[in-house]
């Protein structure tokens, strides 16, 4: 929507035949319209956490490039991967991956908490509460995570 | 009338890629970022973890969760950039650095895994 | 007793100035007052020339929605008592052009409502001798909730989206898009389907969630997209494996 700015007052006099609708275009209201601030996204605590929310994608590229890193220094033979290994230990790897699994984490439960937004179902014409489409959700992911630590631990 | 959006594609890779990166990546960050480098459990050796990525399910599953995340970051911090630091101007630029991010990390993917020795 | 309470009221009279200001009023306090009280014994008492909408004050025109000390609000369901004590700063709904004081444009809005076609859409209607179009309960339990939107447009001022891009078609007129969508009396999908899959339609929201946690009605508009992008992706599959369809 653009800006209406009022007709300066000679162009009244200028035309006789025109005098009806610039009369009315005199009186035309000017709108005002404010502008977003850059920082709008942190001026509330909703506004925020769907900020942080949308950020946690960042730290799922970086889970994905470390893996990618991971596979390749196995691919390099075991000297490689015990490289990699250590230098996951030092601290600067360690304090990066413990916010990312913060945020990771913070992925999963937002995703599971929205899913019943997205797909409500329905049974015999009542609508399912929001807690038990999200729950199996979460018993899913502690049984494949469990899985996955199964086979990852068992030697 | 406009022809409709292609949005859809992209938002189905998203949608996917959350999905599991919902289910997979906090196991996975918990005991490679945090468990075994800290030393609250033995890492798998190098032998077990080798014979554990060779099998071709395994490369699979590896792939398309690290395909699909690098997607579902790729539209979601597209859109991030668009309403964060207002400059959907340049979507253009934002669209090929996101996507084409995703389909370079894709190829790598690949790669990587179908050279596992 | 006679307790008080100070409301800061946006006031923006273009022919005397060229952005808002703030002035300050006392009204009496009751415990049973709405701000939407307040305004009205302000403008018959205090200053006449205060402008702003409202008519049912009651919940259910969708006039009186302005920010009340920064959030979205009907004015005639938000209590003074909440606020004290007090000062409460009332000022037009967000994102939205203001043409005057508390008064803002909402004709875009009416625009995107209409081209969402939100009335039942048949191919063919029945003849009166047919008698009605049948409905069974479940089938209206699952567009009701959608059906409840008073049009206040408290959505959009919550909405960061459309604050940064006016042209998103906003929470409203997708919700009641769907309403119609999900009506079994409505043959019309495929024609909001074209307006809604544009980018400006449905394709701009991100699911921030604000629009739901402000609806005064529980309309829950951000369901309501997200449920339509499902159908929208599922709609956009079938077309690209099978373009020979008939729409």
């Amino acid at each position: 929507m653009t800006q209406q700015r009022t007709v300066p007052k000679s162009a009244i006099h200028n035309s006789q035949s025109a005098i009806q609708s610039i009369a009315y275009t005199e009186y035309h209201p000017r709108w005002y319209r404010r502008r977003i601030s850059t920082y709008w996204w942190i001026r509330s605590w909703a506004y925020l956490k769907f900020t942080l929310r949308e950020l946690t994608s960042i730290f799922v590229a970086y889970f994905v490039v470390l893996t990618l890193l991971q596979i390749r220094a196995l691919n390099q033979g075991p000297e490689a991967y015990a490289e990699f290994q250590e230098w996951l230990k030092t601290p600067l790897l360690v304090a990066l991956n413990t916010v990312s699994f913060g945020f990771v984490l913070f992925h999963t439960i937002t995703w599971f908490n929205l899913t019943p937004k997205a797909m409500p179902l329905r049974l015999g014409g009542k609508r399912i509460p929001d807690v038990l489409i999200a729950a199996p959700n979460y018993v899913a992911w502690l049984a494949i995570s469990t899985v996955v630590a199964w086979f990852l631990l068992g030697e | 009338m406009a022809k409709r959006s292609n949005e859809p594609f992209p938002w189905a890779l998203f949608s996917a890629g959350g999905v599991v990166a919902a289910f997979l990546i906090p196991v996975l960050l918990f005991l490679y970022g945090l468990a075994f480098p800290l030393g609250w459990r033995e890492p798998p050796s190098y032998q077990h973890t080798l014979a554990l990525v060779r099998n071709p399910l395994v490369r699979l599953l590896l792939f398309v969760l690290c395909s699909l995340s690098l997607f579902h970051w790729a539209h979601r911090f597209r859109f991030t950039l668009y309403d964060a630091l207002q400059i959907k101007h340049l979507n253009e630029v934002i669209s090929v650095l996101c996507y084409g991010g995703a389909i370079v990390g894709t190829i790598l993917a690949a790669y990587l895994l179908w050279n596992v020795p | 007793m006679a307790e008080t309470i100070t409301l800061e009221l946006a006031r923006y009279r273009p022919e005397q100035e060229t952005e808002p200001t703030f002035q300050s009023f006392d009204v009496p306090f009751r415990e049973d007052w709405v701000v939407l009280d307040a305004l009205n014994y302000i403008k018959d008492k205090l200053d006449g020339s205060l402008s702003y909408r409202w008519s049912c004050r009651m919940g259910v025109c969708g006039s009186c929605g302005m920010m009340v000390n920064g959030e979205p609000k009907l004015t005639c369901a938000t209590f003074l008592s909440h606020y004290m004590p007090g000062p409460v700063r009332v000022e037009p709904l967000r994102y939205f052009p203001v043409v005057r004081d508390l008064v803002i444009e909402m004709t875009d809005f009416m625009v995107k409502l209409q081209s969402v076609k939100p009335w039942i859409v048949r191919e063919e209607e029945k003849s009166l001798s047919e008698g009605e179009y049948l409905q069974t309960p479940e089938q209206l339990d699952t567009y009701k909730q959608f059906s409840m939107c008073i049009n206040c447009m408290i959505c959009y001022a919550a909405c960061p989206v459309f604050g940064l891009d006016p042209h998103f078609i906003g929470p409203a007129a997708i919700a009641l898009a769907q309403r119609y969508n999900m009506d079994s009396r409505d043959q019309g999908s495929q024609e909001r389907l074209d307006i809604l899959s544009q980018h400006e339609g449905i394709w701009d929201c991100t699911f921030v969630g604000e629009c739901t946690k402000v609806c005064p009605k529980h309309v829950d508009p951000a369901g309501a997209i997200q449920q339509y992008k499902l159908t929208a992706t599922k709609e956009w599959f079938k077309d690209f494996l099978m373009p020979w369809r008939a729409k």
